[in-house]
């Protein structure tokens, strides 16, 4: 008999061995969704999550797909480690990418070293401006902030739509919703000719290494840690915690809205209304597949950038419908919240042996 | 003899012609790239229909849909261009500069642009529809059919080309009945059922009965159908999704324009230009005629529809003026394609600004 008995602490081993659980799961699932469409499973498995990388342009293009990811869920992990729920990284994404081509825009057909830094500096200002308002308001007004975060994404949206479609569309561009295209001092250069890799990936491998150190080495991260295992215990432990509730709102705000600055001054080069296909969103699900660990974000913005890149290739060579991607990426999010069971429960043999 | 002789000629006739067939359709591959779901019912449908049309004149077709105009447009394409397709066709407005960005990489794929204006390379094409010529045959069927005078137009976003519908759409809406209003509601948006049904629902509170409409769901067709008021279907023919409400639709037809253009591939004949159909070459179909409108106004139609396709009549032929009364095309003149392809302002007779 099998009983299910509550493990005295979450086991710290099923923690990081869950992500990989529910990825393998997602493959099974997926072969099996695969199946029933009528697509040999194993040949499609191949066209969504090997064909695509198979070459040097493939692999650029993953890394290039994983970047934003990967930044955005770094800022996130900040917020969630010490219980913030941010789910506006979108917004945030939005608004730093319209200060930043804003910026862009200034400094149209003029040249400059100084012009990027500028730009890109703008563009993490934008993002912190946006994290602001939910952390403000959660402080000093106790609002939800789940809520006004991810509303803010809905008006970011609007602000951008109302800016490319009036004052900001090219005046050469017959009034369709787009800006000009920023000059190449504002644009990140490219690491490999021909290929669309920019020098944004550096700026989401720094992410990574100062969240690394500040998570682990800092007393701020300690902070955290322990406001993200009871707000009680930080209260009681005099921690400050409206403080740091603000701070990791703006770390956040600042990755997205950089997150935001490498799409549009990399492959994009101008503001429209499409600049992102939901990062803001996937990347709450990359943060959690992550762990929260910056090392596992790396991994887990890999996993689930190739999801986007292999519903492609799946349609054009076997006609898969696109929106299979989604429907990965919703199976890994729910495969991995499903497997966290075993966290805290673990299954318990009762053999008839006594 | 001399039947057998015929009989084995006819059929040497059909076997060439078949292998002719099966060798092109060897050669050629075209691709399409869509903004939307193929389920759509409106804008990606059609464009769907028109790749089904490419597939049975005997080339093999391949289809990525959903894809976002965002940095990943490139790639599709480049991937496209990459696998061995000789045409692409990229069916949305976003994919502008992806398009010819390339383009430039990929000189021997041919590259079709659905309403764009960039033809920065040799080998890219661009092509649209006069779409404002249907719109004024829904002009005509609205003035006639409105008992209140007020007409509501969902509207898309403020670009020329939503707005030279609106414009096209209210001049022969006067011209069978000078006292309307077009009352419009911008959904800035081109696909979300969600939206555009607020927006009809908006326009029927506002005393409209007949609803016209620039975007692509069917949402508001059903929203009029429930409310008992007339309403277009938009890109499709939406009669079966609202039988009692719509009057007719306006059918984006693109299935002859890409067999043409996939067959000049095949040929080698293939040329950059910009084409800009209407119902004359096909490319902007009106559905059948609604019964519950009157027999005269059925004929009437018909003699419209055979007059824009002949080019006796223009859609916008003068005396036009704005909102503010100014001459934008004097009397007996039409409006060239330059003013059209640029037209940003409203028509007198329609309510409200354009946002900027």
């Amino acid at each position: 008999m099998i009983k299910i008995v509550k493990r005295d602490q979450p086991s710290r081993a099923i923690f990081f061995l869950t992500p990989i659980l529910a990825i393998f799961l997602t493959l099974v699932a997926g072969g099996i969704i695969f199946y029933i469409l009528g697509f040999k499973p194993f040949e499609a498995l191949k066209f969504f999550f090997i064909v695509p990388i198979a070459d040097k342009y493939g692999f650029s293009e993953l890394l290039l797909k994983a970047t934003p990811l990967c930044l955005i869920a770094i800022g996130l992990s900040f917020c969630f480690k010490s219980n913030n729920w941010n789910i506006g990284a979108e917004g945030q994404l939005t608004f730093g990418a319209i200060v930043s081509g804003g910026v862009a825009l200034l400094f149209y057909e003029q040249e400059g070293f100084y012009i990027l830094p500028v730009v890109i500096l703008a563009g993490a200002i934008g993002g912190m401006l946006y994290a602001s308002i939910p952390a403000i308001l959660k402080t000093y007004f106790n609002t939800n902030e789940i809520l006004v975060s991810l509303m803010l994404v809905y008006v970011s949206k609007l602000i951008l739509d109302y800016l490319v479609v009036g004052p900001w569309s090219n005046p050469e561009g017959f009034n369709f919703p787009e800006t000009r295209q920023f000059s190449d001092s504002a644009k990140l250069p490219l690491l490999f000719e021909g290929l669309r890799i920019h020098a944004g990936i550096f700026l989401a491998l720094a992410a990574v290494v100062i969240s690394w150190f500040v998570f682990y080495k800092t007393y701020l991260g300690f902070q955290m840690k322990v406001s993200g295992f009871s707000l009680k215990t930080a209260k009681y432990a005099g921690y400050k915690g409206k403080k740091m509730i603000i701070l990791v709102f703006l770390i956040s705000g600042a990755c997205a809205g950089l997150a935001g600055v490498g799409e549009i001054t990399g492959p994009i080069g101008q503001l429209h209304r499409e600049i992102s296909p939901d990062y803001g969103f996937t990347a709450i699900i990359v943060a959690f597949l992550g762990r929260l660990h910056p090392v596992g974000i790396i991994f887990a913005s890999l996993v689930v950038a190739i999801t986007y890149l292999g519903a492609e290739t799946a349609q054009i060579f076997m006609q898969i419908p696109k929106y299979t991607g989604q429907v990965f990426q919703g199976m890994i999010l729910f495969f991995l919240l499903a497997s966290d069971y075993l966290l805290f429960f673990k299954f318990k043999f009762i053999g008839s042996k006594k | 003899m001399h039947k057998f002789f015929i009989r084995s000629f006819v059929s040497s006739l059909v076997l060439l012609f078949t292998f002719t067939v099966a060798a092109i359709a060897k050669d050629v591959k075209a691709a399409f790239v869509y903004i939307g779901p193929t389920g759509d019912h409106g804008w990606t449908y059609q464009h769907d229909v028109g790749r089904k049309a490419v597939e049975a004149a005997g080339f093999k077709t391949t289809y990525v849909e959903g894809v976002p105009e965002s940095a990943d447009a490139e790639r599709v394409l480049r991937q496209l261009a990459n696998s061995g397709h000789d045409v692409i066709f990229t069916t949305s407005f976003g994919y502008m500069n992806p398009t010819n960005k390339v383009a430039k990489e990929f000189p021997n794929v041919k590259f079709e642009h659905a309403t764009g204006y960039k033809r920065e390379h040799p080998n890219v094409s661009t092509y649209a529809a006069r779409f404002y010529e249907g719109r004024t045959i829904l002009g005509t069927i609205a003035g006639t059919m409105t008992k209140s005078n007020v007409i509501g137009y969902v509207a898309s976003f403020p670009i020329p080309e939503v707005i030279r519908g609106i414009n096209s759409f209210t001049l022969a809406a006067q011209k069978v009945n000078p006292n309307i209003k077009t009352k419009i509601v911008w959904a800035f948006t081109w696909y979300d059922p969600g939206k555009e049904a607020e927006a009809a629902k908006a326009l029927i509170d506002q005393g409209a009965d007949v609803i016209a409409q620039h975007t692509d769901s069917t949402a508001i067709v059903q929203i009029a159908e429930k409310a008992g008021v007339y309403a277009f279907g938009q890109a499709s023919d939406m009669d079966k999704f609202a039988p009692k409400a719509v009057l007719t639709s306006v059918e984006n037809n693109w299935g002859p324009y890409y067999v043409d253009r996939v067959k000049a591939v095949a040929n080698g004949t293939w040329n950059q230009k910009d084409t800009w159909h209407g119902i004359g070459d096909g490319m902007v179909v009106i559905s059948d005629l609604d019964s519950q409108m009157p027999a005269d106004l059925r004929s009437k139609v018909k003699k419209l529809q055979a007059d824009l396709a002949s080019g006796k009549v223009h859609s916008f032929t003068g005396p036009i003026y704005d909102q503010k009364g100014n001459l934008m095309v004097a009397e007996g003149k039409t409006a060239d394609d330059g003013m059209l392809a640029g037209m940003m302002t409203y028509v007198k007779g329609v309510e409200g600004d354009i946002p900027k």
